[in-house]
């Protein structure tokens, strides 16, 4: 056969030699399948740890708020403002304070909007749900222009922690 | 066809046809052994839609977490609110995933269309938490050309970042619509259960945010598990069972509405 009909096919199988070469050194080591086989286990192995380590955690809890501040955690603890969260109104703990040295901690931001109350305190009469039991208002007739935190304290939400 | 053409569809072929390469490779007894050998952790998820009051704690907790930028309308979980009336009308939203929680009576028809309905006229009316089911035959990993997104030995779905490439397949793929790209990221994101918290004994962010205790996690393979205990013994479903992908998220109080 003529010449020119060979050329091409040494030129792929060049091609596929070229590739096979570069995917040696591009593919991790650690790429493979794993244990649910082909369809669901064909991975890089070491995206695991790194999901488990390297991703900062943001939300402290409740827990870590009190190592500091026991008297205000104690306060709502009595209160039915108790199941939630600190971190709820104040903002995730971990960036303002866990990597601060005391002198330059940045505040918190608290979300003091109607609308953070309003997420549980506006009356919705829905049976099958939770949200039938919560104390709630109608936010267009119950003082419609100003901040609930103006009048009610958050930290004692019962009508004797009125400011 | 050229000549210069052909070379380089070939190219492009050949390199497609490497990519799973990794699929014929052959496995030595011994190595297959040590693939059967079990994880002992299989994390599972329970909702209890009755405690659920959709104040979207969880969601924006989620958000912050997870870095999705909290203005992009993506979430990772997000809130379905449930209204039906008593002439069999179904009414169903969740503004922004509730990331603001449902501070409106109104029904968000979209396109800045809202519906009032009475409170004489509600039959029923709930909220429905919704995540990533971390499928044990999940289709969004059976379809990834590449291998990034792909099932932990724990059984939770991770993407690879770093090897995503764009693609999208598995965002059609997954018959619940939890995927999305991440705005900054550009790769395929989803819920993978908080892994950089549920592997330090944390829990997940919207599981520790949620003041109700309408969101719990657990090790179904943990006889001692008070998650697994209740999803062993009591009566929860789960979404579209329908599609055989066997999903890790169970609910108390399904409704036939719910899809
Ligand atoms: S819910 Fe969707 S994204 Fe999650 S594992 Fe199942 S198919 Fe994949
Ligand atoms: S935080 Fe809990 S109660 Fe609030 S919307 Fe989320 S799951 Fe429902």
């Amino acid at each position: 056969m003529k010449n020119h009909v060979f050329r091409p096919l040494f030129a792929v199988i060049g091609l596929v030699v070229i590739v096979l070469v570069i995917r040696v050194f591009y593919v991790p080591k650690d790429f493979g399948v794993h244990e649910r086989g082909y369809m669901y286990g064909w991975y890089r192995e070491g995206n695991v740890s790194e999901w488990k380590t390297s991703v900062k955690v943001k939300y402290q809890g409740k827990e870590y708020c009190s190592g500091c501040h026991a008297d205000k955690v104690q306060t709502i603890d009595k209160t039915p403002h108790a199941i939630i969260q600190c971190e709820n109104c104040h903002g995730p703990a971990n960036d303002a304070i866990a990597d601060h040295p005391s002198e330059q901690r940045p505040k918190l931001t608290i979300d003091r909007t109607r609308a953070q109350c309003l997420r549980c305190h506006l009356k919705l009469v829905y049976p099958t749900s939770g949200r039938a039991n919560i104390r709630g208002i109608d936010p267009e007739k119950h003082n419609p222009d100003i901040e609930c935190v103006m009048c009610h304290n958050p930290h004692k939400p019962g009508l004797e922690g009125l400011k | 066809m050229n000549r210069r053409e052909f070379l380089k569809n070939t190219a492009k072929a050949v390199a497609g046809v490497t990519v799973p390469l990794a699929a014929i490779e052959i496995l030595s007894p011994a190595r297959v052994q040590a693939l059967k050998a079990d994880s002992s952790v299989r994390w599972a998820f329970l909702v209890d839609t009755y405690k659920c009051v959709g104040c979207g704690l969880c969601v924006k907790a989620c958000k912050n977490e997870n870095e999705i930028p909290y203005e992009a309308n993506v979430t990772r979980t997000w809130v379905e609110r449930y209204v039906l009336t008593k002439d069999g009308k179904l009414y169903a939203d969740s503004p922004k995933g509730a990331r603001d929680g449902f501070t409106s009576a109104k029904i968000d028809l979209g396109m800045g269309k809202f519906q009032d309905i009475r409170k004489e006229d509600i039959k029923k009316a709930f909220f429905v938490p919704k995540l990533c089911n971390q499928c044990e035959n999940p289709p969004c990993v059976q379809v990834c050309p590449v291998g990034a997104t792909y099932q932990a030995p724990d059984g939770v779905v991770l993407v690879d970042r770093t090897w995503c490439i764009g693609c999208g397949y598995c965002i059609m793929g997954c018959p619940y619509g939890v995927r999305f790209f991440h705005p900054k990221y550009h790769t395929a994101e989803k819920c993978n259960f908080c892994y950089h918290r549920i592997n330090k004994g944390l829990k997940t962010a919207c599981v520790q945010a949620c003041p109700f205790g309408a969101r719990q996690i657990g090790n179904i393979k943990d006889p001692n598990d008070p998650v697994a205990k209740i999803i062993t013994t009591e009566r929860v479903g789960i979404l579209k069972s329908e599609f055989g992908t066997k999903p890790q998220v169970f609910y108390i109080g399904l409704d036939e509405e719910v899809r």
